[in-house]
C-alpha cells in the first residue's frame, strides 16, 4: 500500500521534461492572448490545472508551439535547456517590447545517474495554477502594447548542443533598461522554473 | 584550490558551518590578507550561540570582516591587478569566459510565428486604444510625390485666371485655351463640355455649382456661359456683366459672384432674367479672387490692386441705383496681388490670404473684426491656398520661386511638407470633395493629384459618381 501511493507521486525526467514543456505551451498561448498579440476570436477556453486557459485555434501558432514544445522537451531530457524565452516585438519597428523569461534549473544528479523524484502532481498543477493566474493579472501593470506585435521564441541551451536544423543562432533580444517583475516558480523536484517578466519601461511614466 | 590560510580551521565538518567568502577574487590577485579566514571563524561561530535569541536574517551569511576589509583595501587590489603574471591572466580570461560568454547558446526557430492578420489587428488595436485612455496621436504620412499625373496641354499661363474647379459630384473642370474638360475622378472618364469661339476665348474661369449640377466659364469677352452637365446642354449666357475678362467666379446657392478684369464684383441671380442683384465696388484693379465664406455671409475678394475686401451679404442694397455697397473690411496689407483665398472651415471667420511674387505672405485676418491674426512670408508666390477639411492645416500652392506646394500646420504654421513636382508656377488648386485629394496645375503643362489630407484612421465617404446618362436628365424641371 505505502509503495503503491510512493510510486503515485513518482516523477522521473521524462514526466518533468513533458510538465515543463506543456507548461511552456500554454503559458504562451496566455500571453499571447492576455496580451493581444493574435486577435481574440481565434483562442478558445479548455480547462488545465483547474483554471480556464485559452489556446489559439491559429492553424500557425498552432504548429509552431506543437514544434517548439517537441524541441523543448527533447532538450529538457538531456538537462540542456537553461532558459525559454519568449519575446514579443512592435511588428512595424521590431522593437523588442517585453521578454517573457522562464529560467529552467535542472538537477545534474537525476540526469546523470537517473535519480527518480518524488512530487505529487497536485502540487505541481497548484503551483503552475498560480503562475497562470499571474500572467493574466500581468495586464494590470503591463503597458499597454498599442501597435500591431510579433513573438518569437528563444531558447538558451548549453554550448555542447548541436543546434538543429530548424533552429538558427539567435541574439538575446534584450530590452535596455528594462523592468522587471519576477512571478512566480514552480518545481518539478528535477526542473525548477521561475518565470520573470521584463518590459520595456513606459514613457508615460517618466514625465 | 585549497587556500593555504584555511590550515587554522579546526575540523572538515565545523568548515561546514560557516559560509566562505568568495574566494576567488582574492585568491587571484594574491591579496588573502593572512588574518582573513581566522577571523571569519572565531567573530562567527559565538555569534551564532550568543545570539540565539534574536532573529538577525542571514547573520550569518554575512561576513563584517570581509566586507569591512574590501571597503577599506580597494586600492590595493587594483594596484596588485596591474601587475598580474601572464599565468593569471590566461587563468582570468578562462574564469571570465567560462561564468560569463559561452554558457548558454541562445537558439530561435528558423521558421518565425505566424503575423497577425491586419486588419484584424487593426480592429483590435483601434477598440483597445479607444477603451484606453488617449489614444496616442498617430502621424500622419504625407506623400512626397504626387499621387497621378494628367497632361494639360495648352494651359494658359496666367496668373490672374482661375481656371480649375472641383465640383461636389466628384467631377473635375479644367479649362484648356478655350476648351474646357471635365474628368471624373470616379471612374477617370475626360469629357470636353465645349470649345469657345476663337473671339470669345480663352476661358479665364470655371467654377461649379453649389449643387454639382451647373458650371459656370468665365470667358475673355466678358461674357459669361452657365452649362448643365447632366444634360450637357448651355443654360444661358450672361452678356453685358464686366467690360472685359471674367477672370474670378464663386457661387453662393442660386447667386453667382463674378469679378472681372475691370475691377467690379457683380452677384448674379441666374434664376431672374435681369440677372444683375448687387455690385460691390471697391477694387481698382482686376479681381483675381473671390471666395464665398461657408455660412455665405460673407464674400472675401482679392485684387491686383493688392487689396482684399470682406464684403457682407446683409450690408448689400440690392437698390442698384444706389450705385454701390460697401466693404466691411478693406486690408491693403498685401504688396502684391492677391489671389490665393481660402476660408478656414473650422473656424467661420477666420480668412487665409496669400500675396503675389512682390509680398509671398500668407496672412490671417479675422473677419469680424478685421484684424490680421498673423503673418508669414513663404518666400515665393502665393497661387492657392486651402485648408485641409480634417486637421489643422493649410496647404498653399507657390509660383515664382519655389514652384512648390507646401502643408503648414495651423496656427504653428510649422512647415509639414514641400512637395516639389512641379517644374513651372502652379497656378490653380482644388480639393476633392471628400477632402482628401488636392489638384494642383501648373504652367508646366500637368495636372497632379495629391492625397495630401488623407488620414488613414477615416473611412471615406463613397461619393456619387455623376451621371451625365440619359436618365439623370428626368430629374430636372424643364
Amino acid at each position: 500500500m505505502a509503495s503503491r501511493t510512493a510510486s503515485k507521486d513518482i516523477i522521473t525526467l521524462r514526466g518533468s521534461a513533458a510538465i515543463v514543456s506543456e507548461f511552456f505551451g500554454y503559458a504562451a498561448n496566455s500571453i499571447l492572448y492576455n496580451r493581444g498579440v493574435y486577435p481574440e476570436e481565434s483562442f478558445t477556453k479548455v480547462k488545465k490545472y483547474g483554471l480556464t486557459m485559452l489556446l489559439t485555434q491559429d492553424e500557425g501558432v498552432k504548429t509552431f508551439i506543437a514544434n517548439l514544445n517537441t524541441q523543448l522537451s527533447e532538450w529538457l531530457e538531456a538537462g540542456k535547456l537553461q532558459r525559454i524565452v519568449l519575446v514579443i516585438m512592435s511588428k512595424a519597428t521590431s522593437e523588442v517590447l517585453e521578454r517573457w523569461n522562464f529560467s529552467i534549473q535542472t538537477d545534474p544528479e537525476v540526469v546523470d545517474k537517473g535519480v527518480i523524484k518524488e512530487k505529487s502532481d497536485k502540487e505541481i498543477m497548484r503551483e503552475i495554477q498560480a503562475i497562470m493566474r499571474q500572467v493574466a493579472s500581468c495586464i494590470t501593470y503591463l503597458p499597454c502594447l498599442d501597435e500591431p506585435c510579433i513573438f518569437d521564441v528563444l531558447a538558451y541551451t548549453d554550448m555542447d548542443v548541436a543546434v538543429p536544423f530548424t533552429w538558427v543562432e539567435s541574439d538575446a533580444k534584450l530590452i535596455e533598461n528594462p523592468q522587471m517583475v519576477k512571478l512566480h516558480s514552480f518545481d518539478t523536484k528535477i526542473h525548477k522554473v521561475d518565470t520573470l517578466v521584463s518590459y520595456k519601461v513606459d514613457e508615460w511614466d517618466e514625465e | 584550490m585549497e587556500a593555504p590560510g584555511s590550515g587554522s580551521v579546526p575540523t572538515a565538518k565545523r568548515r561546514r558551518l560557516v559560509p566562505r567568502p568568495p574566494p576567488v577574487p582574492l585568491e587571484v590577485a594574491g591579496a588573502r590578507g593572512p588574518y582573513m579566514p581566522p577571523l571569519c571563524i572565531k567573530s562567527k561561530n559565538p555569534s551564532l550561540k550568543c545570539y540565539g535569541d534574536r532573529f538577525i536574517p542571514d547573520r550569518s551569511a554575512m561576513d563584517m570582516d570581509m566586507a569591512y576589509f574590501l571597503l577599506t583595501e580597494p586600492k590595493k587590489e587594483k594596484e596588485n591587478t596591474d601587475m598580474l603574471s601572464p599565468a593569471e591572466e590566461a587563468y582570468k580570461r578562462l574564469l571570465a569566459e567560462k561564468l560569463l560568454n559561452n554558457r548558454s547558446r541562445i537558439l530561435a526557430f528558423r521558421n518565425k510565428p505566424p503575423e497577425p492578420e491586419g486588419i484584424v489587428q487593426q480592429l483590435l488595436y483601434e477598440t483597445l486604444t479607444s477603451s484606453q485612455t488617449k489614444p496616442a496621436r498617430k502621424c500622419r504620412h504625407i506623400p512626397q510625390s504626387s499621387e497621378r499625373t494628367l497632361d494639360a496641354p495648352g494651359i494658359v499661363d496666367d496668373f490672374y485666371l482661375n481656371i480649375l474647379d472641383w465640383g461636389c459630384k466628384n467631377v473635375m473642370s479644367i479649362a484648356l485655351g478655350n476648351t474646357l474638360y471635365l474628368w471624373n475622378s470616379a471612374d477617370g472618364s475626360i469629357m470636353d463640355l465645349v470649345t469657345i469661339d476663337e473671339d470669345d476665348g480663352p476661358i479665364t474661369s470655371v467654377s461649379w455649382s453649389c449643387d454639382g449640377q451647373r458650371i459656370a466659364v468665365g470667358l475673355n469677352s466678358s461674357d459669361i456661359q452657365l452649362w448643365d452637365t447632366s444634360s450637357n446642354r448651355m443654360l444661358r449666357t450672361l452678356h453685358g456683366v464686366h467690360q472685359s475678362r471674367v477672370g474670378s467666379l464663386a457661387w453662393n446657392k442660386n447667386i453667382l459672384t463674378t469679378g472681372g478684369m475691370d475691377g467690379n464684383i457683380v452677384n448674379n441671380d441666374v434664376r431672374m432674367r435681369s440677372h444683375v442683384v448687387h455690385i460691390y465696388r471697391g477694387h481698382e484693379d482686376e479681381v483675381c479672387g473671390l471666395r464665398w465664406s461657408g455660412s455665405g455671409q460673407q464674400l472675401a475678394s482679392g485684387g491686383n490692386d493688392n487689396r482684399v475686401h470682406i464684403w457682407d451679404v446683409s450690408m448689400a442694397s440690392s437698390n442698384l441705383s444706389l450705385g454701390h455697397n460697401r466693404w466691411l473690411h478693406r486690408f491693403g496689407d498685401h504688396l502684391a496681388a492677391v489671389k490665393a483665398l481660402a476660408w478656414c472651415p473650422f473656424q467661420s471667420n477666420l480668412l487665409a490670404s496669400g500675396g503675389g511674387g512682390d509680398d509671398r505672405c500668407i496672412r490671417f485676418w479675422n473677419t469680424h473684426t478685421g484684424l490680421c491674426l498673423n503673418s508669414v512670408d513663404t518666400g515665393s508666390q502665393v497661387c492657392g491656398l486651402l485648408w485641409n477639411k480634417n486637421e489643422k492645416e493649410l496647404l498653399s500652392a507657390h509660383g515664382y520661386v519655389q514652384n512648390s506646394l507646401a502643408l503648414w500646420k495651423y496656427p504653428s504654421m510649422v512647415k509639414l511638407a514641400e512637395l516639389e513636382d512641379h517644374t513651372a508656377r502652379v497656378l490653380c488648386l482644388a480639393q476633392s470633395p471628400d477632402g482628401f485629394t488636392v489638384a494642383s496645375v501648373a504652367a508646366d503643362e500637368t495636372l497632379r493629384l495629391w492625397k495630401i489630407f488623407e488620414t488613414s484612421e477615416d473611412a471615406k465617404p463613397v461619393f456619387k459618381t455623376v451621371n451625365t446618362g440619359m436618365f439623370n436628365s428626368f430629374s430636372h424641371i424643364r
